[in-house]
């Protein structure tokens, strides 16, 4: 699992590489909240296209950020997310609350 | 129905065999030649059922958890995960989606559902202080059907 977090034009994009379970969500989870609660950006994107694999621990990682940011007073975006990863946000209805580009 | 071929893999309840238990099933499941959906499904069903065992069943101790994988007559494919923890005591309540026992670990209480969902057909046994059994089942596309 790899993660690297960027500054682009003032929005902050977090890309996130190979396969998100309750295992590796442990991590990510410590390094974007270090990272949202430092920098407090206006607006986080979590690009997943670098995601090969992704259950329900994913579903717990992206709304536990989404109610931090939301606290910074900032927002989530969850982009390029393959198909079956897509699959899992379907089911757990998230795009109701994370917008999903 | 008839069992083509079978393997069971015994791991300790660690969430770095989380991805193991995944890593068996893909390469067991390469004989059967599912699609890449398929395969996807199962590699996802079987990572909610084990990640149920070292987070629930194990919790605050630790255990073995047992995984068996059969290839089935008619492109059937059976996946059993057991584990000797500490049961469920209201079996209907887990299964509610978006019913969980560790929000605090931001567990989303969708692992039945997607269990559910990415598969066929889901039992759920458990004894309280015995463990908890998860079978599923899920059937192949014929090639070119």
């Amino acid at each position: 699992m790899d993660l690297t977090i960027n500054n682009e034009n003032g929005a902050a994009v977090a890309r996130l590489r190979g396969e998100i379970d309750h295992h590796t969500a442990k991590k990510l989870r410590t390094e974007l909240d270090k990272y949202i609660i430092n920098f407090r950006p206006p607006s986080l994107a979590m690009d997943m296209s670098g995601i090969t694999f992704m259950d329900s621990s994913g579903i717990g990682l992206i709304l536990g950020r989404s109610k931090l940011l939301k606290e910074c007073g900032g927002s989530l975006e969850i982009r390029g997310a393959q198909p079956y990863i897509r699959r899992v946000l379907k089911l757990s209805g998230i795009g109701r609350i994370v917008r999903i580009s | 129905m008839k069992v083509i071929n079978e393997i069971k893999f015994i791991m300790p309840s660690l969430s770095v065999n989380e991805s193991a238990a995944r890593a068996v099933v893909s390469s067991f499941l390469i004989q059967a030649d599912p699609t890449v959906e398929e395969l996807s499904d199962i590699r996802t069903a079987v990572s909610e059922a084990v990640t149920n065992a070292v987070v629930h069943g194990y919790r605050g101790s630790s255990g073995k958890i047992e995984l068996t994988v059969k290839l089935l007559e008619g492109r059937e494919i059976y996946i059993r995960v057991k584990d000797s923890g500490c049961g469920i005591t209201d079996i209907k309540q887990a299964m509610e989606p978006l019913f969980t026992t560790a929000p605090e670990e931001e567990r989303s209480g969708l692992g039945f559902s997607v269990m559910e969902s990415f598969t066929d057909k889901l039992a759920v046994r458990s004894k309280p202080g015995k463990g908890t059994v998860v079978t599923m089942r899920k059937r192949l596309r014929v090639h070119g059907s």
